[in-house]
């Protein structure tokens, strides 16, 4: 889980770093040019197999360690106060799992099928003359339900994100006095920023802050 | 005697194979200077008295060091109150007129043998399974003090050391895992230069036996340090992972 899960954190960098090139908020010009290049690039292209394998795998290993943990207690207990001694997030992480995965259905389906295989030459051309990706994101977000979704997809993500991020360094035997603090503080703080910057978009769009 | 007033809502089972059921019973006179098992003998002798069967629960020193009492009190491993067993436990905790849920530990490696009493020696499989270390004892032994061992290593390997094997991890965690458990074992020895040699077959035979006795995963939820009556912390698992990876990745 902690070997998949950073690889899928690394991709969440590069998604976020090129989808927020519409905070230039120049008509998408500047962010078509970064799809344009990351759509075409072997490399990105040959990565975009890896990480569908990478969270393949760590879907399946998550169903694989849920089953498992199930059949370690098949009696549970009448009371139990799992508010004392852990959160609910960290002991929730195969059901916030399972909304992220959700989510990722319907969000493939708003933007990978089109640019892959259903095609977006129907949303014209920006104003440098190159397919419009940053049209496709207007269109589905007029939509108030795909940015109310959107946005709570986000939140599983942040809670995902909360006890995953170092919770993936403990499973490595990474924990060291001097260290923790600071991939606690790493963890955190990549658990707001990135959710709250991919929840930015859906909105500033929806609210037409950016054209 | 006291004058506090309880419901207990008590795991009763007459055997493994039982389905066992909560029955309520009320206790009266509880002292708040008793412990918690100490007002379990009150109810248990009313009910001897009443010619009921006894509610069987592990008990052994009744002074914390010995492991053997366990208990999931009120929704808690070893009840409220932090780096204590069920004997240190007092009723002062509670309050007159309180409802008290007492349960076994819940695991599929700790099955119930009667009421609250569970099987441990799950524990004991996995120790033997490489919880030691091969000691010459031809008559050339070296004395354990000759060795110079920094002091902040001797400290962690006691601290690890502290571990009574109550099993209180187990039944915390959500997923049932014995990681703490586990990984104050390899950590006493893979501390200090005695156990180093075994270490790689130590880490790899204990996880193998913890994943065959049926534990669950650890994700790390932290539940088990929390409520762990000798606070043995999180750092042995990480201990134990890098073990485990290093003699993944290095046997032959």
């Amino acid at each position: 889980m902690a070997l998949t899960g950073l690889f899928l954190i690394s991709f969440l960098v590069v998604h976020a770093t090129v989808n927020g090139m519409i905070f230039f908020n120049d008509g998408g010009v500047t962010f078509n040019e970064w799809a344009h290049f990351f759509g075409t690039n072997l490399l990105i292209r040959t990565m975009e197999i890896v990480l569908f394998l990478g969270l393949i795998a760590h879907v399946v290993d998550g169903l694989m360690l849920w089953s498992q943990n199930r059949a370690a207690r098949p009696v549970k207990y009448a009371m139990e106060k799992g508010g004392a001694n852990r959160s609910w997030y960290s002991a929730s992480m195969g059901f916030l799992g399972t909304l992220i995965l959700l989510f990722l259905v319907l969000h493939l389906w708003h933007f990978w099928v089109k640019t892959r295989f259903t095609g977006i030459e129907g949303y014209g051309v920006d104003a440098a003359g190159r397919e419009n990706l940053f049209a496709v994101m207007q269109q589905t977000f007029r939509s108030p339900a795909a940015v109310i979704i959107y946005v709570l997809g986000c939140f599983s993500l942040f809670w995902h994100l909360l006890h995953g991020f170092k919770s993936a360094f403990q499973s490595l035997g990474i924990n060291h006095s001097r260290y923790n603090g600071l991939i606690a503080m790493c963890g955190t703080a990549f658990s707001i920023i990135v959710p709250a910057l991919f929840a930015l978009m859906p909105i500033s769009i929806h609210l037409n802050w950016i054209k | 005697m006291g004058n506090m007033k309880l419901t207990l809502k008590v795991w009763r089972q007459g055997g493994p194979n039982d389905k066992g059921r909560i029955v309520d019973y009320p206790v009266s006179d509880v002292s708040e200077d008793m412990s918690f098992l100490e007002m379990l003998d009150v109810l248990n002798d009313d009910l001897v008295r009443k010619g009921e069967d006894p509610i069987a629960f592990d008990h052994d020193c009744r002074e914390g060091i010995c492991g053997m009492c366990s208990l999931f009190i009120n929704g808690e491993a070893h009840g409220p109150g932090r780096g204590i067993t069920t004997c240190q436990l007092h009723m002062r905790r509670f309050k007159d007129g309180d409802t008290i849920y007492v349960e076994p530990w819940r695991s599929t490696a700790f099955p119930v043998i009667k009421d609250l009493a569970v099987d441990r020696a799950a524990f004991d499989r996995i120790q033997a399974a490489g919880g030691f270390v091969s000691v010459n004892t031809s008559g050339n032994l070296v004395d354990g003090n000759a060795l110079p061992i920094p002091k902040d290593d001797a400290d962690k390997a006691f601290d690890a050391a502290t571990c009574i094997g109550c099993g209180a991890c187990v039944a915390t965690c959500p997923n049932g895992s014995a990681m703490l458990f586990v990984a104050a074992k390899v950590s006493q020895l893979a501390l200090l230069p005695q156990g180093k040699p075994e270490s790689k077959r130590r880490a790899l035979a204990m996880v193998e036996q913890m994943d065959k006795e049926g534990f669950g995963n650890c994700s790390n939820t932290g539940a088990c340090e929390v409520e762990c009556p000798k606070n043995i912390s999180l750092e042995h698992i990480a201990r134990l992972n890098r073990e485990y990876l290093t003699a993944t990745l290095t046997k032959e």
